[in-house]
């Protein structure tokens, strides 16, 4: 068992946000944040990532909580996902979330899994995790896309070298809430939105948010605008407990009188960002709830899709969860 | 025939307290820093803030311990191979499997994946934690060896650490809920309809 022991490395747990920006600025790309340590941990005893100075950002209490704000509801990177499915304004206004966090691993790591870790998950292509050299890792190549390829986790939209996906099921929620990322740098705070925040291997394949190094997502905030609004979230993946999403789908809805007045919709697992389906977005707006909207942005959903060797399954899959989205919210 | 094999019994215990002696002993320091191979802790870093200090006190299943924990060290190999305390297992060390499931501040975690340094402050309760003041059993432990719970019972104690942890906070689960509530911990023999029936006993007799 020895073996597992991690590769040494120093250990800070500063306790507020500007020791904690400094320190990253002090170590640069020789540090690593530290949230939960459920993403970090496995890599540093794979021996397929490692940094020298690790940053816990676990006693910074600035960064914990939900808190009402004339913004809206903020909610601390550092708050486990425990906290968030049983807070009881984000069940009664923002159950979408709660939804979400309910789905992610097993009750023991959302105990300790933050929702900031959720977040800045790193891609989970097993290629990619078992330290080989592929794009997303430096390399040249891509172990995943090949005829011999296992690839029935990856993607259907935005392949540029890399098919890997979204694994974040909170992050689908968090495009569908149309939320604000806080972030937190040298230079100070800026503010995202979570359809930004994420981005494909188009934009840097080594990176799957738009956070550089030096930077740390403080807080998210959920505008009040969709809260209370009509909410439906569904993960489909092998195991109930532990796995990621082969598909989700993450809506919210604004309805009237049976019809669809707004709506945000959002696929996750289908490319490397959280997918928001906008051309759903147009043919359900204005339609009125029922079996034929449903048939048929279930068909507006999957346009466009691109499968690999082994992932067609996820198209139909797709297509039904965009289905009961609209039929079943 | 008999003799020999007392004398083997006593062989063998004796070894293992020779073991435990020297885990628990000052000489721990020099072959744990052989086994963990790292002298991260030592460097002139120390004085910067936020970094931490290796000698710490943990709030073991009640009791104050002295540790050195390397920064690196995560709570189930403080508690194994440091503070000898085995009743916590092992099994995959990768958050995948339950079997390391203790509570910190009565919440279950997977002490395979918690850094040792998170914890200073905490209260750690592991399997060794349960018994009463006369060495009797948890009623969780109890129900597991009434109802035969457990098969090959190397995922038990992480078991019985979910199920205490439900139980304390919802003292009369449904079946359904005690199912998710132990859904973090697999069981490679796939006794959890015994589990589950144990943790039903258990919270019908408290």
């Amino acid at each position: 068992m020895s073996k597992d022991m991690m590769q040494s490395f120093e250990l800070f747990q500063p306790d507020n946000l500007d020791d904690a920006i400094n320190l990253l600025d002090r170590f640069r790309g020789d540090s690593w944040v530290l949230a939960g340590g459920h993403d970090t941990f496995s890599w540093f005893k794979d021996r397929a990532k490692y940094a020298p100075n690790v940053i816990d950002l676990n006693n910074i209490d600035e960064l914990k909580g939900i808190t009402e704000t004339n913004r809206g509801l903020e909610i601390g990177a550092l708050t486990s996902l425990t906290e968030i499915v049983s807070n009881p304004i984000i069940k009664s206004n923002f159950s979408l979330l709660s939804d979400a966090a309910g789905k992610v691993a097993s009750p023991q790591i959302r105990n300790t899994g933050t929702i900031g870790g959720n977040l800045n998950q790193d891609a989970r292509c097993w290629y990619y995790r078992y330290g080989v050299d592929c794009y997303r890792a430096g390399g040249n190549s891509c172990y995943a896309d090949t005829p011999q390829g296992q690839n029935r986790e990856h993607c259907l939209w935005g392949a540029d070298r890399c098919v890997a996906v979204s694994p974040s099921d909170t992050a689908s929620a968090m495009v569908a809430l149309d939320a604000l990322m806080v972030i937190r740098g040298p230079d100070g705070e800026k503010e995202v939105p979570a359809e930004d925040f994420f981005i494909g291997p188009d934009i840097d394949i080594e990176r799957m948010t738009i956070i550089q190094s030096g930077e740390i997502l403080a807080r998210v905030i959920l505008p009040t605008d969709w809260s209370g609004a009509t909410f439906y979230f569904e993960k489909v993946s092998d195991r109930n407990t532990w796995d990621f999403s082969l598909v989700n789908v993450a809506a919210a809805m604004i309805i009237e009188n049976n019809v669809i007045k707004d709506i945000r919709i959002v696929a996750g697992a289908v490319q490397c960002t959280p997918r928001r389906l906008s051309v759903v977005e147009q043919v359900v707006k204005g339609s009125p709830k029922n079996d034929d909207t449903a048939s048929l942005a279930g068909q507006a959903a999957i346009r466009g899709a691109t499968p690999l060797n082994y992932n067609h399954f996820k198209i139909p899959l797709l297509e039904n969860l965009v289905k009961r989205a609209i039929r079943d919210a | 025939m008999f003799e020999k094999n007392k004398i083997l019994e006593k062989n063998r215990s004796s070894r293992r307290a020779f073991i435990k002696g020297v885990i628990a002993s000052g000489t721990a320091v020099s072959s744990s820093g052989y086994i963990f191979g790292s002298l991260a802790g030592c460097s002139p870093d120390q004085s910067v803030l936020g970094s931490v200090e290796r000698l710490v006190s943990l709030n073991v299943n009640g009791q104050t311990r002295r540790v050195d924990v390397l920064p690196n060290e995560t709570l189930a190999m403080t508690l194994r191979y440091k503070l000898g305390l085995t009743g916590t297992k092992l099994g995959c060390d990768r958050g995948e499997c339950g079997a390391c499931t203790l509570l910190v501040d009565g919440v279950p975690n997977y002490s395979c994946s918690t850094l040792t340094h998170s914890v200073r402050d905490k209260q750690v309760t592991s399997i060794e934690g349960l018994q009463g003041p006369n060495g009797e059993l948890h009623p969780v432990q109890q129900a597991m060896i009434d109802e035969l719970g457990p098969q090959c019972g190397f995922c038990t104690p992480g078991q019985i650490m979910s199920a205490v942890a439900l139980l304390e906070s919802n003292p009369n689960p449904s079946r359904d809920e005690a199912r998710q509530a132990m859904s973090g911990n697999l069981c490679r023999c796939g006794a959890y309809d015994h589990y589950l029936n144990s943790v039903m006993k258990a919270a019908e007799r408290s």
